[in-house]
């Protein structure tokens, strides 16, 4: 099997007053056609490591790789044009919480027909015809509703799964799901997920799932990579969770209440600085 | 009630119309509201300042007679609470008694001097919003670069330059060195009043007399003064602007657009710009309000016969009634702008219907 995305000694350093900031640290990992969980605490560079393939970084903040490439083409000499017909076509990125990653003025219907237009010459009819459909496609009754609607006049879960359909339609390669359901009620939560997985296996695509519930990742994802402190500590088959040597990732396996095995006290994550300074492990 | 006992959905299902009345009677409720308070103020201003208002028609060596005589024609002897509804009466029918300094009704007055500064103060906030906000723009998108420090020091220098200096520098060069533009006035001694006045700005007057000639003659006054208020309005709008555009360029929408693969330039004024235009018709409403109040300063330098000069110039001579008249003329002007701003809120951000 070809991969989709091949990541060698990825790094993102952002220069600081007090000298050079690391927030991703030599992370090498690749993709194919499945789907790969990055599991990691608040700051562990897992949100920087999705933006940093699609390039989406901000200045001054800097990129650099042994390889990053996208079916075999690097994607780090590509100018900013070229890097534009990546995104959305071969690469798109679900953010957390669509109250903010949708745009408040603009109906939705707009914002995804638009998301097909950038990479499809096709009249306004056409891709709102396309549109109507990836709505149903994201379990959406009342299409023609919806897409006149504003995102302030839709569900936290709904937007969810707009976001979806605008990230789908250009039908990329590889989607990055950055905390796609943080945001969300727990009771939509699964479903959301559910219209994911669902498209995205349909599709054939290669699904990077961002997040930091372990026992999501393990349940949904084919492999995970457990990054800590900017560099990924482990990675393991999904269903060997249970199986993991890292103490971080034991630590983390350990802190999370167990219905069937009640405890009085959880235990506490103990971090232990050599675990960052340990070198990055390959997938 | 009645209303919600006959059909529980009685105010779901009122007509579009009838939405519509409901809400015109509110905004002229809140208008009315406002400008009662308005005429109140101006009332107590012109009972409290230490100027006789019979001494200064009749004279001061007019009889006691005639003294009382204009005292009880005032309605100076009614209790102070009628005398207020009498004001009301008053000002709503336009009648805000007669200008002692020239002699004509108040509102004639107005009229005259009203649509000069609203000519100056239109073609001034136009260019500052031309220039302002795209310069506000830039320097966001720019930020930190040295495009934003000349953005920053053009706005700076905006404020800081009082225009009583720049003014009479710029009436000095290009007016008596260069010749290139009009001197103080709206027009040429000779040029004026030939045309005759339909909307009191005579840009329009003589551009609806197809008369190019003073039409010319008049934009080569306006010019200076208008650029010099536009320069003011820039530099407000231009650092609004930019904070705004900060504000919504860091979002996670605008992330959103950029992952769907979408240019900068689509990112910045479609996505990002969209979303700023409610909170820049407040910035530009404001900063038009500013300068329909009547610019002094410019208005004194350039001879421009506007409202700002008008009731200040009534002010100096205890001219209580302009002075009270033109007053509750911006005051109107101010209210209403504000409540166009509100409308306009409304056509570009769904989420305030």
């Amino acid at each position: 099997m070809t991969n989709l995305l091949d990541v060698e000694n990825l790094w993102v350093r952002f220069p600081t007053r007090n000298g050079i900031f690391d927030a991703v640290r030599g992370v090498s990992f690749s993709l194919g056609k499945e789907r790969l969980g990055i599991v990691g605490e608040s700051g562990s560079g897992k949100s920087m490591t999705g933006r940093a393939i699609l390039r989406l970084i901000r200045k001054p903040g800097m990129v650099e790789a042994d390889r990053m490439d996208l079916d075999g083409v690097p994607l780090l000499t590509r100018t900013e044009k070229e890097m534009r017909s990546v995104r959305g076509q071969k690469i798109s990125m679900i953010m957390q919480d669509p109250k903010f990653s949708l745009n408040p003025v603009m109906r939705v219907g707009k914002q995804i027909s638009e998301a097909y237009r950038l990479h499809n010459r096709v009249s306004k009819a056409e891709a709102k015809a396309k549109t109507l459909e990836m709505l149903e496609a994201v379990a959406i009754r009342d299409v023609e509703r919806v897409y006149e609607m504003y995102p302030h006049e839709v569900s936290g879960g709904m937007g969810q799964r707009i976001m979806i359909a605008m990230m789908l339609i250009p039908n990329p390669e590889i989607m990055i799901a950055d905390e796609p359901t943080s945001a969300l009620d727990v009771s939509v939560q699964m479903q959301v997920l559910e219209i994911m997985d669902k498209l995205v296996v349909e599709r054939g695509m290669g699904l990077i799932f961002i997040s930091h519930d372990l026992n999501l990742v393990s349940s949904f994802c084919d492999r995970v990579l457990i990054m800590y402190s900017g560099r990924v500590v482990e990675t393991l088959k999904a269903d060997q969770l249970h199986n993991a040597q890292h103490p971080y990732t034991r630590g983390l396996l350990d802190s999370l209440p167990r219905l069937d095995a009640p405890v009085d006290r959880l235990s506490v994550l103990q971090r232990d600085p050599e675990w960052a300074k340990a070198e990055s492990v390959t997938s | 009630m009645a209303l919600a006992e006959t059909s529980p959905k009685g105010r779901r299902k009122s007509s579009p119309f009838t939405r519509f009345l409901i809400k015109a009677g509110k905004t002229v409720m809140a208008i009315s509201v406002t400008m009662l308070g308005l005429l109140f103020m101006t009332f107590v201003i012109g009972r409290v300042m230490p100027v006789d208002p019979v001494l200064s028609i009749v004279g001061e060596r007019a009889s006691q007679e005639m003294y009382d005589a204009e005292f009880i024609k005032l309605g100076l002897d009614k209790p102070i609470v009628v005398q207020f509804f009498y004001y009301i009466r008053d000002v709503v029918t336009g009648n805000f008694g007669i200008s002692l300094r020239t002699g004509f009704p108040v509102w004639n007055d107005i009229v005259r001097v009203f649509p000069a500064t609203m000519e100056l103060a239109t073609i001034g906030t136009i260019l500052g919003v031309l220039i302002g906000v795209p310069l506000g723009v830039l320097a966001a998108v720019k930020r930190g670069t040295w495009i934003d420090q000349i953005a920053r020091v053009v706005a700076l220098i905006g404020y800081s330059m009082p225009v009583f200096w720049i003014g009479l520098i710029g009436l000095l060069v290009l007016y008596g060195m260069l010749g290139w533009i009009g001197g103080p006035g709206r027009l040429d001694v000779f040029n004026e009043d030939i045309i005759p006045p339909v909307t009191g700005m005579i840009l329009i007057d003589s551009a609806l007399a197809r008369d190019w000639f003073i039409f010319k003659d008049a934009l080569s006054h306006i010019i200076l003064p208008a650029s010099l208020l536009g320069y003011y309005s820039l530099a407000y709008i231009s650092r609004m602007t930019r904070s705004f555009m900060l504000e919504q360029l860091s979002s996670e929408y605008i992330t959103t657009a950029r992952v769907k693969g979408m240019s900068e330039r689509a990112v910045i004024w479609k996505h990002a710009f969209g979303n700023i235009k409610v909170q820049l018709i407040t910035v530009i409403a404001l900063s038009y309000a500013g300068l329909l109040e009547g610019s002094v300063l410019t208005e004194i330098i350039f001879s421009w016969p506007g409202i700002g000069s008008y009731i200040t110039t009534s002010l100096l001579s205890a001219d209580m009634n302009a002075v009270m008249g033109g007053t509750v003329v911006v005051g109107l002007v101010f209210v209403l702008l504000n409540v166009f701003a509100e409308l306009l809120y409304k056509f570009f951000d769904p989420r305030a219907k």
